[in-house]
């Protein structure tokens, strides 16, 4: 490869607090690698790991799901039940076949831009020496010559 | 370098090939034109399937700027729209207004957040550029997918409850009623009026608390539109905005309200009289038979239970037999409940004073004359245990010198609280002062770490305290008070002079800190509002939403959410007040459609959803066939009091549960354009 390796990363993360958490990163022009692309949720109870399995197939090298602190949470509890998916979801990789360390969950409060670039740029630099995640990809190309439709 | 790769061909034309995309890419001045090569995600868009106009501008959001995409959306029959430019918190309104306008539904529109996440964030052009392009991609994709929704429209019960009978809650409750509206005024003690009803003289005035209270008090039960329901509970608030269904619990006072004349035979006739008053702070006595004081309102006395010699022994009954009026005293009555339908919940449970015994060194609770602050308002009061007079609690005699201390518990990490208790600065001077009209030759010697007087008039009044009343204040703590030939001995620093001090006092008064009631967060859990790590109450925005909770149809106001003097919990009432009469104005209330919604053709019934939804909002629904037999049950989505949060629609184990405005399909669009 001629080019250094720019990681991909996808980042779940509830409107409330996390969403917007990065708004205040970007209101206070704090700088931060742009290798990272938000999907807004309105909760992190709404993120199904499926998500997370999609985002790796799709080329994402690194997922991250951020939400409310606990007991912060908007709706009360949904970060709470992220966080038990998340539990039983980390128990479950190894058998997916995904290194643990390319998924990082995490709370970012509204009031935590500064927190949340610090993030990216870590995930960032992480990934960067983890190397690109292509095991999923490849899976996905023979599933894709394989299958008729 | 592509970071993502482009969305293949099949995927984003496959069932949308009718999609009628709208792009428009703001400049934002140079926010967003400085940093994201516009022209170029314009071009990159422009080519993107499904999209049939891409425009760019230098500020959409202005009149010009949304008349552009009004009349693109006419022009071209778009069928959904994308703006990228800055965060849809900022400007989703706008533009979901703008589509409505054109006769778009609002919600076919999405905002690719290019400036707080992308142009403000990063110095790359190209970089920028790319990631520009990549976020409005993944939400064309996701608009593709876009339904149609409704405003859902629910009823609202013009009938507000009111928890807590202070005078934030009077104040809140009077407002209501005043504007012609239903008030329910719940009171867990025997009578209203609150911490407020204790206090002697209130600061900057100096003028009476009860004076300005008890008219105040009388006015609210005596309204048409306030029923206040005394030595009662909040026991169950179910329900949303506008439909809240709660349930009071009316404890049994064993004396009949409706017969009761207050003429106060029975309490003078009770046989058990050394009772510590709750009201007196445990400076006076009551009666078993007793309304915590003179002033009470509703003027009807309650029977402690636990203290009566009829509940105890099964004997006595002397109450029951000097009242006059046949059945009004009736051992037999029970706890009773009523519900109510409710559109509004103001929520003022006040506070409680922190328990200053976990302060050794300060003797609070080994020397009778080391009293809190409440203590001094009962005794400066002319209705308290001294009629008003500054006697000291152990051998009531005059103290020479009392020694205020304050902080005591507040600013205080490691034993009391972090915060600081904002009033006691103010009733600290204010009992200077008031020791000195009372007792000419006292001294005041108050030990303080800051003087905190902001307030209208506040500053003022400290300074009179000391150049008027001679309050003489020494800057530092106190390490010990200790009792040396019947003084107590204050030992502290004067960390002006940089010199220890000792002072020989005959009372001391500590300014205690004040801390939220003692079942405050089991009371927020039950009707579902937040808390801080205190358990004072969470308001929706601490300076743009102050009196709303993050429930929608609750609000706060008075010394539960944080500390606040008498002023600011009245101004804070009275803008509860007008947040309810906002939502009473109207019949019908709008709010987003973004709730879930069950598949019934898959649904199991599971009930997984039931017991992740936070909002208890989903429901067993029998489905039965035309014979009116059960065919199977399944769940269902209160629309009313789905919050949207989308908890259950990932715990399905079916995937019978979608989100509206956040479905699977949608999201995994937008993933997989990423």
């Amino acid at each position: 490869m001629s080019e250094p390796f720019e990681p991909k990363i996808v980042a779940f993360v509830c409107t409330y607090c996390t969403y917007a958490g990065a708004d205040l990163a970007g209101t206070s022009r704090l700088k931060y690698a742009p290798n990272v692309r938000i999907v807004r949720l309105p909760c992190t109870g709404r993120i199904s790991p499926m998500f997370i399995l999609k985002a790796l197939q799709k080329g994402a090298d690194s997922v991250l799901v951020s939400g409310c602190h606990p007991g912060d949470c908007h709706f009360t509890s949904g970060n709470y039940h992220a966080r038990r998916r998340w539990t039983v979801f980390r128990a479950l990789l190894s058998f997916t076949g995904i290194p643990e360390e390319r998924i990082r969950f995490s709370w970012i409060s509204a009031a935590e831009g500064a927190k949340f670039a610090e993030l990216i740029n870590e995930i960032t630099d992480d990934t960067r020496k983890l190397g690109p995640f292509t095991q999923y990809q490849e899976l996905q190309k023979v599933i894709e010559t394989q299958s008729s439709y | 370098m592509a970071l993502f790769a482009p969305v293949p061909e099949t995927l984003s034309t496959q069932g949308f090939r009718m999609a009628k995309i709208g792009v428009f890419v703001c400049h934002c001045g140079e926010n967003i034109a400085s940093k994201v090569d516009t022209g170029n995600l314009v071009k990159a868009l422009s080519d993107h399937p499904g999209v049939e106009i891409c425009n760019e501008y230098k500020y959409f959001c202005s009149d010009p700027g949304q008349e552009t995409v009004k009349r693109a959306i006419r022009e071209n029959n778009l069928t959904g729209v994308v703006v990228a430019a800055c965060s849809p918190r900022m400007h989703e309104t706008t533009f979901r207004k703008a589509c409505a306008e054109a006769g778009l539904n609002p919600y076919m529109l999405e905002l690719a957040n290019i400036r707080e996440q992308c142009s403000w964030v990063h110095s790359d052009k190209d970089q920028a550029t790319e990631k520009a392009i990549e976020i409005t991609r993944s939400l064309v994709e996701k608009v593709k997918r876009n339904n149609e929704l409704k405003p859902i429209s629910v009823p609202v019960t013009r009938r507000a409850l009111v928890i807590g009978g202070g005078i934030a809650g009077i104040q809140a409750a009077l407002d209501i009623a005043g504007a012609g509206r239903e008030v329910i005024l719940v009171e867990r003690e025997p009578s209203i009026g609150g911490h407020m009803s204790q206090l002697s003289e209130t600061f900057p005035t100096l003028d009476c608390s009860q004076c300005i209270l008890t008219p105040r008090m009388v006015e609210a039960i005596q309204h048409p539109n306030i029923t206040v329901l005394t030595y009662s509970e909040v026991e169950e608030v179910d329900g949303y905005i506008g439909n809240f269904k709660v349930k009071v619990r009316k404890k049994a006072r064993y004396v009949d309200m409706s017969k009761c004349t207050g003429c106060g035979d029975c309490i003078q006739k009770c046989p058990v009289k050394k009772i510590p008053s709750e009201f007196e702070c445990g400076l006076g006595n009551r009666t078993a038979i007793y309304t915590p004081f003179a002033q009470a309102v509703p003027n009807v006395p309650v029977i402690d239970k636990n203290r009566c010699t009829y509940f105890k022994n099964g004997k006595c009954k002397i109450c029951q037999k000097t009242c006059q009026i046949e059945n009004c005293i009736d051992f037999e009555m029970q706890d009773t409940f009523e519900e109510f339908e409710i559109g509004a919940i103001v929520v003022a449970t006040g506070f409680q004073i922190q328990d200053t015994s976990v302060y050794g060194e300060y003797g609070y609770g080994k020397y009778k004359d080391v009293i809190t602050g409440l203590h001094f308002e009962r005794l400066a009061s002319a209705s308290g245990p001294t009629a008003g007079k500054i006697l000291r609690p152990s051998d009531g005699k005059e103290p020479e010198t009392v020694v205020f201390i304050q902080c005591a518990g507040s600013r205080d990490p490691s034993k009391g609280v972090k915060y600081c208790s904002k009033i006691c600065c103010m009733y600290t001077a204010k009992h200077a002062m008031l020791f000195a009209h009372k007792h000419h030759d006292g001294n005041s010697k108050i030990f303080y770490m800051d003087i905190r007087a902001a307030g209208k008039g506040y500053d003022e009044f400290t300074r009179r305290a000391i150049e008027e009343d001679e309050a003489e204040y020494l800057r530092g703590r106190v390490s010990k008070v200790f009792e040396e030939n019947g003084k107590l001995i204050v030992r502290g620093v004067d960390t002006l002079l940089g010199k220890p001090v000792e002072v020989a006092a005959d009372m001391v008064v500590l300014a205690t800190a004040i801390v939220p009631q003692p079942d405050a967060k089991e009371f927020a859990k039950k009707i579902g509002i937040g808390y801080d790590e205190y358990g004072f109450y969470n308001e929706a925005h601490l300076k743009l939403r102050p009196v709303e909770t993050a429930t929608a149809g609750i609000y706060l106001c008075g010394a539960c959410q944080s500390p606040k003097d008498i002023p600011d919990s009245v101004a804070q009432a009275s803008a509860t007040a007008a947040k309810v009469l906002g939502l009473f104005s109207r019949e019908q209330l709008e709010r987003e459609p973004v709730v879930a919604a069950v598949g019934e053709a898959t649904c199991a019934g599971c009930w997984g959803c039931v017991s992740a939804c936070p909002y208890n909002a989903i429901e067993q629904k029998e489905i039965r066939d035309r014979n009116g037999n059960l065919v199977k049950e399944v769940a269902s989505v209160n629309p009313g009091l789905c919050q949207g949060c989308g908890t259950c629609v990932t715990f399905c184990r079916s995937n019978s549960i979608d989100l509206a405005g956040f479905t699977e399909k949608q999201i995994f669009a937008e993933v997989m354009a990423l």
